[in-house]
Formats: structure tokens, sequence, C-alpha cells
């Protein structure tokens, strides 16, 4: 894979001077790691060999431009500041500034804050996973948003990467930083489209960091066509007293695998990891989350949501550390999913690793059918059957997106849940 | 309204009711009697559809349609109303929604108009009072975090709602303390009509004291085996089940 994009670079090496040692530790990092097979530990449940079939590139920027008209579907509704990426490549005309006063908003490419070679790739890079590691090494463009210190940002912020669909085996790799100061507050929805059919890659990375006290909500959506492979890391990196509300929630893509990360690097903070998955076809959806406590007192909740139907296979891998140091951690995982077919499966598995004494953590995970006495009395007072069937995955995966406080957002999403059930 | 005709059903191969009969005529309340295991809420079950149960024989005619012959949605929008002995909870499923969606299935299946959000938000909040149903509840989700007795109450609400034509009580008595069973039985009661009828089912007489029956029947192993007025609830609540227990093992069923 890394020769093929090597082959023929899609400008990464126009950078700037202190990130090509960054760049260079980072695809020794991949290269050493090597592509990964199902024989690595992590990589036990989710076989990527497919992804090696396609005529793997790096992503050009695409000759047919996509239309205001085109993006409608995907805003959400939003009207506040956007960045629209199309195959990874920045988007002026798709993009919108909105009115944000306390905030920098753009592309990477484009940004001269400082904060970009404070933090950049340095939280996710020479050390990360084989996907995380490349993208760290060739990746083009992507989001930047960098919060002042106490200021609040009340319209979310969209970050819109849309797949033409058009290329086959594309590899689009986004990179996105998001820098939230002291005190500060930001919502984000990061969101992965596709326009066409054909197979392509994405291999995104988000790194987000919290300073003392910010709060940050960060949604992230992936609703790629059934041919994309999609590869994802989300880092957050929270100081003390930080607040991050993250959701993932993936429904789209042949294969997505998904590494949602914590690290609660200060005392007092708290991350929240929600997700929801759902699956179709012969999609697999893989969430491995590590929320890493290293300081004392902090907390972490981590609720995610699975619906598996006709073949689709689902992955949840939940680790957290516990430091020796984190003393007094309120460490807390719940994996649920919902297999609608007896071809549906999900590997589910928690671990912790817990190092310090005085700490409270707790996991479960359930699996399981629609419940037959809640079918029956729904049906017993004139509902059919399909429709109660409808109204009860409806309200598990309602569950979840009730936890989204974004609010367009979360209508959005109750209305994909409704077309999606229309037909069940 | 309802005749049943040598209904036999069972489940996992165990026969349960033995060629059952009994007729409910229009505006009738029948109560059906009888120890624990005699069939009770299998017939209640068997009567709403629940498909754990087999029905290996008889028949069962419902205002002239075959009962048998139709699922549990079917029934339900025909007038068929099960007053559950354990609600089931359905976390995430709003109250409100639910009873709503159920409500205009029901109309759609007799050929009225749909209630809209306003006129339906009218009819639940005089249908609550009826009850004496917190509308609180019907905010949270089905059943879910409800007292026993709220549980009893929103099964009887959810049937003034509905306004069946037959409404099966399945011990919706039980777990209920005096009050709330005389709040459960006047709302049964303000509900009668002389087109509607109701089938109780009940282990204990008490509840027949609030809901007086037209008709009384003892099942026992699965038949029915005798039938009387309001009078024989009495008798068995003095003299127990085990008289005919007794009398059965001696001479067979009689009415």
């Amino acid at each position: 894979m890394i020769d093929a994009l090597l082959a023929a670079p899609n400008g990464s090496g126009s950078d700037l001077a202190w990130l090509q040692p960054l760049r260079a530790a980072a695809l020794e990092r991949s290269r050493a790691l090597g592509f990964p097979t199902i024989k690595h530990e992590e990589w036990r449940f989710t076989n990527m060999a497919p992804l090696l079939q396609l005529p793997l590139h790096p992503a050009r920027d695409p000759a047919k431009p996509v239309s205001l008209e085109d993006l409608k579907p995907f805003t959400f509704g939003l009207e506040g500041p956007r960045l629209v990426f199309v195959d990874g490549y920045f988007s002026g005309a798709l993009s919108a500034k909105g009115k944000v006063a306390d905030a920098r908003i753009g592309n990477l490419r484009a940004e001269k804050s400082p904060d970009v070679e404070k933090h950049l790739a340095r939280y996710v890079g020479s050390k990360a996973e084989y996907f995380a590691a490349l993208n760290a090494a060739l990746f083009h463009d992507g989001g930047f948003v960098s919060v002042a210190a106490g200021k609040v940002v009340e319209q979310p912020i969209h970050l819109l990467f849309i797949a033409t669909g058009q290329d086959e085996g594309a590899v689009v790799q986004p990179r996105n930083l998001i820098v939230a100061g002291p005190r500060s507050e930001v919502k984000i929805l990061e969101s992965y489209v596709s326009l066409g059919g054909a197979a392509q890659v994405t291999n995104a990375v988000t790194e987000l960091v919290l300073g003392e006290g910010a709060r940050v909500e960060h949604c992230r959506y992936q609703d790629e066509n059934d041919q994309t492979f999609h590869i994802a890391t989300v880092q957050g990196q929270q100081d003390r007293d930080s607040r991050w509300l993250s959701h993932s929630v993936a429904v789209g893509g042949r294969l997505a695998r998904n590494h949602i990360n914590s690290i609660l690097n200060g005392s007092g903070a708290e991350g929240i990891l929600n997700g929801l998955y759902m699956g179709r076809g012969e999609q697999t959806i893989d969430h491995h989350t590590v929320v890493d406590h290293a300081q004392p007192r902090c907390e972490s909740h981590e609720y995610y949501h699975g619906i598996l139907a006709d073949k689709s296979h689902g992955v949840f891998n939940g680790k957290i550390f516990v430091r020796q140091d984190a003393q007094k951690t309120n460490a807390k995982q719940t994996n649920r999913n919902l297999l609608l077919s007896d071809n549906a499966a999900i590997d589910t598995k928690p671990q912790l690793e817990i190092f310090a004494d005085d700490v409270k953590c707790t996991h479960g995970a359930t699996i399981g059918q629609l419940s037959e006495e809640a079918l029956f009395y729904l049906q017993a007072r004139g509902i059919g059957y399909d429709n109660a069937k409808r109204m009860l995955i409806r309200a598990f995966a309602s569950d979840m997106v009730d936890r989204i406080n974004l609010e367009p957002v979360r209508t959005a999403l109750e209305e994909m849940l409704t077309k999606r059930f229309a037909a069940a | 309204m309802l005749d049943i005709k040598n209904l036999s059903a069972g489940v996992d191969g165990k026969q349960i009711l033995k060629s059952l009969n009994l007729k409910i005529g229009p505006g009738e309340v029948h109560a059906i009697m009888g120890p624990n295991g005699s069939g009770k809420s299998t017939l209640a079950q068997v009567l709403a559809g629940k498909n754990d149960y087999e029905v290996t024989g008889g028949a069962v005619v419902f205002n002239g349609a075959d009962l048998l012959d139709m699922k549990p949605e079917e029934r339900a929008r025909a007038g068929i109303f099960l007053a559950f002995q354990y609600p089931v909870e359905i976390p995430g499923v709003n109250s409100t929604y639910f009873l709503k969606a159920a409500l205009n299935e029901c109309r759609k299946a007799r050929g009225e108009s749909e209630l809209d959000a306003i006129e339906f938000l009218a009819l639940v909040k005089n249908k609550t009072k009826l009850l004496e149903l917190d509308p609180a509840l019907l905010n949270r989700p089905v059943n879910e975090g409800f007292s026993g007795g709220e549980k009893k109450r929103n099964e009887i609400f959810q049937m003034a709602v509905l306004e069946p034509k037959l409404a099966i009580l399945d011990e919706t008595d039980s777990g209920l303390d005096i009050d709330a069973l005389r709040i459960v039985a006047g709302g049964v009661n303000k509900l009668r009509r002389p087109d509607n009828s109701a089938l109780v089912i009940t282990h204990y007489q008490r509840l027949l004291n609030y809901i007086v029956p037209d008709f009384v029947h003892v099942l026992l192993h699965g038949r029915i085996v005798r039938s009387g007025g309001k009078e024989l609830a009495l008798e068995l609540e003095q003299r127990g089940y085990d008289w005919i227990i007794e009398e059965v093992a001696k001479n067979g069923a009689k009415s």
C-alpha cells in the first residue's frame, strides 16, 4: 500500500520544513508495522486484505466540480461555518466562513497559526498504528479549528468530506486538528459521505486538543458508499477538567475501522465516548476505543450500540487503561448489540488494564435479538409486525442519538433512522 | 360475539386447553376462575394470538370471522383487547407515540379517520382522569419504571382509548391493593356498553365484587367444568376449588 501511494505523491511534499521529520518518522513506523493482517491481535476480527485488491493511488484533485446542489443532502441543515473537502482537496467555493469571531477555522495547508506546528501530528504520528501513521506520513489537507481561551463558539462547525466515488482505488487521507483553548467551548461535526459508487479508501485522522476546562462535542458521521474502505483515528488529548463528548455514528462503507481514543491527561477530565453502528448487507463496522486514564480523578463513560442486519459484521473492542497515578478513576463501558438476522455477527471485547488500586471500573456487553414479548405487546394493540419491529429498532438506536446535543444533527439522524427502517 | 368451540391448544407439545367451549354474547361480562395451572392465561394468550401456543383443534369465531386465522394485530384491530397479566416494559418507545399509533391503526381498520396530535391529546386527557392515571407517565417509555399498580392502570387506560369490542382482563387484579383495584374496576365498569363484552380472568373472587359478572365459569385442567351466575364465584370464595376438583374426579365435567 505504501509503495502505491509513494509512487504518485499528491503534493504532501510541499510542506513546511518542521513537518518533514515527523512525516519521515511516521512513514518509518508504518513500514515497520507492515500492512495489518488478521494475525495481528488488534486486527483479528477485521480482514483488511481486500483493500489491497484495489488499484490504489493517491486521490487526484477531482476534474468535475461538485456543486452546492450536490452538497445539500449532506449539510444537516447547518448554517454555520463549513469546510468542504472533495476527495481530500479543499473547496473554497463549497465552504462557508460563517460568522464566528472567536475561532480560527480553515484548511490546514493554508493555515499559519502557531498551533499547527505546536500540535499537528504530535499525538497521532510516529507511535500510531499502521493507518494512522500512514496518514501522518502522507496526508494532504484537512480541517483546522482553534478556539481561543475562554471563548464559546455557539454555532457548530462542520467539516464535510465528500468522496466523489468516481475514482476506484483513490486513497483520501484527511487530517484534522482541533485545538480548544483553556475554558473554551466548541461543537464540531465531522462527516464523510460519497457521491458515486466507486470503491475508494478514506484514511482519516483527527487530533483534538482540549485545554484545561475546555468543553468539546465532536460528532463523527460516516455514511460512505458500500464499496468504500474507511479507516479513522480520532484522538482526544484532554487536559485537566476538560470534557470531551465524542460520538461516532458509523453506517456506511464496505469496511469501516474506527479508532476512538481519549487520553485523560489531567485530573478531573471527563471523556464520554458514544457510538452507534448500523450494518447491513455484507458490511463490516469495527470500533476500537482506548480510554487512557493517566491522571487521578478522571471519569470516562462509553456507550456503544450496534444494530447488525443481513450478513453484516460488527466489532467492538474497548480498552481502558488506568495508570498507576490515576487513583479515584471512574470508568464505565457499555456495548449493546442487536442482531437482526441469523447471519449477522458481532465480536465484542472489553479490555481493562488497571494499575491503580482505588478505582471504579465497570464494563458490560450484551448481544440480543428484538424482544418477542415487546413485539407481541405492540401487535396486541393493533400495530403491525413490521411496524412494531421498526419501533423497537429505532428505540434502540434513538437511545444513542438522544445523547447528541447538536440539535440539527440529532434531528437529521432521527430522519435517517426513519428512512432506514421504513422498509424493515 | 365470541364463540369458542372445542378449542385445544398447548405449548411445547404439552396440551393445556382441552376441547374448551365458551360463548360470549354482546354486552355480557364473563368471569373465568380456576386454580393455578388450569389454563386461564393460556386461553387469554391464545385468543390474543401469541404464537408460542399451538392450537391443535377447534375453532374460535369472533363476530363472524375466524379468529385463529388472524394475526395478533388483526385481532386487535377487529376489537379484541388483552389486558396483560404482566405488561411489558418497552424502553425507548414513548407511551403517547405508541398509543397514538395503535389507536390510529385500529381506527383505520374501522374505516375511521386518523386522529391528529391535538385530537389525540384531548382524548387521552379525558381517559387518564377516568383511571386516575398521572398524565406525566405518558411522556415516559411504555411501562418503563411504572409501579405494578401503574402498569395495570395503564392497561385499562389503553383499553379506554382503544374501545375494544371484547376486553380480556388477564388477572388484572393480581398485585393491586384495594384502592388500585377499585380504580381499575371503576374504569372497566364505566367503559361497559350494551355492545361490548368482557372476559375477566381471575384467581380470586375479590375483583368480581367490583366488576359484577353475568356468568362465572370454572376452568380446570384445560376445560370448563362448571358454569353459573355470580353466586358461583362467592361459593368458590368460601369453599375453595377442592370440592370442584373432587366432584370432577368423581363425575366428570357438568354445566
